[in-house]
């Protein structure tokens, strides 16, 4: 199954927050509490659709300008209050089908708009906030830099409904002139291509992928184990370097992203010959 | 600031952008100083490529190069338009990230070094399709680090444009530089048109393109810092001008409630003539004078 369907975002938020409201003067697309995990209350934040946004082009779970700045505004204020403080966890729930594509988001400048909100998730785990990302259903592209790539630790569940992908399957067939089918085929081999989350985990990107028997109706249980599973990469995150180098340092990565690590050190020694000069 | 055209001097000018990735990025260095990193006969090359029969290139498209500018050290990394529409793989990804952490780690041993990103990429490369959104979310990662020492300057002359994932990198830059010829958006008009249909864009009408995602308009919008001609000696000076600026007191993605506000009194209930955005936005959020 990979069909946006939209519903987990919401699911999720309410399982992990008692709630699932925006916070006032929020686009209702976007979903803010404060709640109890573990010993920290954490910020949870999470995109959902909004058939009545103001923007036509983001009423169907797509991140547009005013999801984006919000998301920006929310983390930003995190990071704010606990300027002399212990860092609070920020959370990001993610479901997204993608960025908005529209007229009005490209003049009103949407590249600026999701790089805000990457530059406040980003600022927000370098200042030492554990930036935890639960993907529950879709994580498209734009959508995913936008909201949780910039995390220090990913989750993902195990499941057919979940998705982490560059550009959805049919518009990346008529690109590359494949069959969808041929590009399935080819995902089968050449694990970057594969929209199956499994093939994901093998790129080594993932703090772990989650096994939840029901996600679109999870019980007591497993919103208990999925619970258990933020706080142990909250405390991995703490304890850890603030920035992404856990992604090439799994053991899926050693393996997968040899030419990465290869491109990174060969550049390192040519860099500090140079200034040996 | 913004260049005027010098047609007395057009004759003398060297075009920016009839020069191939490894030519712009050496123009911008002080004479002399300029050093390839991982350059094509070291041979890294993406692994993803000639698996689906596609020749790979021995750079990868992108060029690493450190030296000085106006005496000061600084890294240059150019994406080529020509290889795969610039596009990010594995490799060029990996570059351009290392190059940056490299730079960060010097400023943070004392030794300033400044970053200038020549970016002329569609965003992703399909054909490695995952592996690139993960080094465009590493690449803003590392725009992060270093921006807080010393400046992050995007480039873009065109005639690529810089689109996808990679136009969030240089939303992250301390300062964007554009020509009239340059483009700068997350989705270009052919991706629009399929995903929102004919009616929302129609990716024939180049004036609408221009009129959107054109340098011209970026600028006059407070979006970029420079408009430049096509020039490569203008360009240089210009970076080095901006390099010689600083770290920017608030980066422009960091001014979200004034982007915010600006979002929330647009009238969304129509289309827009892109020019009508220029009479409230053009007072650049920079600390730019306008000439």
């Amino acid at each position: 199954m990979s069909e946006h369907t939209g519903i987990r975002g919401t699911v999720w938020f309410r399982a992990l927050t008692g709630q699932a409201y925006p916070m006032s003067g929020d686009p209702d697309s976007v979903l803010t509490a404060d709640a109890l995990l573990g010993e920290d209350i954490s910020r949870f934040l999470c995109v959902v659709r909004n058939p009545h946004a103001r923007f036509p082009c983001a009423r169907d779970g797509q991140v547009g300008l005013e999801e984006a700045y919000t998301l920006a505004t929310r983390v930003r204020e995190i990071i704010e209050q606990d300027k002399n403080a212990i860092k609070r966890p920020i959370i990001a729930i993610v479901d997204v089908k993608s960025q908005a594509y529209g007229r009005r988001e490209e003049t009103a400048a949407i590249f600026l708009a999701a790089a805000a909100a990457a530059d406040a998730y980003g600022t927000a785990r370098l200042a030492g906030h554990p930036v935890i990302t639960l993907v529950v259903g879709h994580a498209l592209s734009g959508g995913f830099l936008t909201h949780g790539y910039q995390a220090n630790r990913i989750l993902a569940f195990d499941d057919d409904g979940v998705m982490i992908h560059a550009m959805h399957k049919e518009a990346a067939a008529r690109i590359t002139r494949r069959s969808v089918e041929s590009l399935e085929k080819l995902g089968e081999t050449i694990s970057p291509l594969s929209y199956d989350i499994r093939d994901y985990a093998k790129l080594g990107l993932l703090h772990k992928l989650l096994h939840v028997d029901s996600p679109d109706n999870p019980s007591q249980q497993e919103i208990q184990h999925v619970r258990d599973e933020l706080i142990a990469a909250i405390e991995d995150a703490r304890n850890s370097p603030v920035d992404l180098s856990n992604r090439l340092q799994s053991k899926e990565a050693r393996e997968t992203r040899k030419a990465s690590i290869l491109t990174r050190s060969m550049l390192e020694a040519q860099w500090a010959d140079e200034q040996a000069n | 600031m913004s260049y005027e055209r010098d047609d007395a001097n057009s004759i003398n000018r060297q075009s920016f952008i009839e020069l191939d990735a490894r030519e712009r990025a050496k123009a911008l260095f002080d004479v002399g100083t300029s050093r390839e990193l991982l350059g094509p006969f070291d041979r890294v090359e993406s692994p993803w490529l000639s698996m689906q029969g596609v020749t790979p290139q021995a750079d990868d498209g992108c060029v690493v190069m450190k030296g000085k500018i106006s005496g000061q050290a600084a890294v240059v990394v150019a994406l080529e338009g020509a290889f795969q529409g610039g596009s990010m793989g594995e490799v060029s990804g990996a570059k351009l990230t290392a190059a940056l952490d490299l730079a960060c780690a010097d400023n943070e041993k004392g030794v300033p070094t400044s970053a200038v990103m020549l970016l002329e990429t569609g965003g992703v490369r399909l054909q490695e399709a995952n592996l690139g959104l993960a080094a465009i979310a590493e690449i803003m990662a590392s725009i992060l680090a270093l921006r807080k020492h010393a400046p992050v300057i995007s480039v873009t002359a065109g005639t690529v444009g810089c689109f996808g994932g990679m136009s969030l990198a240089a939303g992250l830059s301390s300062y964007i530089v554009l020509t009239r010829e340059a483009r700068l958006g997350l989705n270009g008009p052919e991706v629009i048109e399929q995903e929102s249909g004919v009616d929302e864009f129609d990716s024939s009408d180049r004036a609408l393109i221009w009129a959107i995602h054109g340098g011209e308009q970026r600028y006059a919008t407070g979006l970029a810092d420079a408009l430049v001609e096509d020039d490569t000696q203008q360009l240089a000076d210009v970076v080095r001008q901006l390099i010689a600026k600083g770290v920017p007191p608030v980066h422009r993605s960091s001014q979200v409630a004034l982007y915010r506000g600006r979002i929330a009194a647009l009238d969304t209930s129509r289309q827009w003539e892109p020019r009508e955005l220029r009479a409230t936005w053009g007072t650049s959020s920079s600390v730019e004078e306008k000439p």
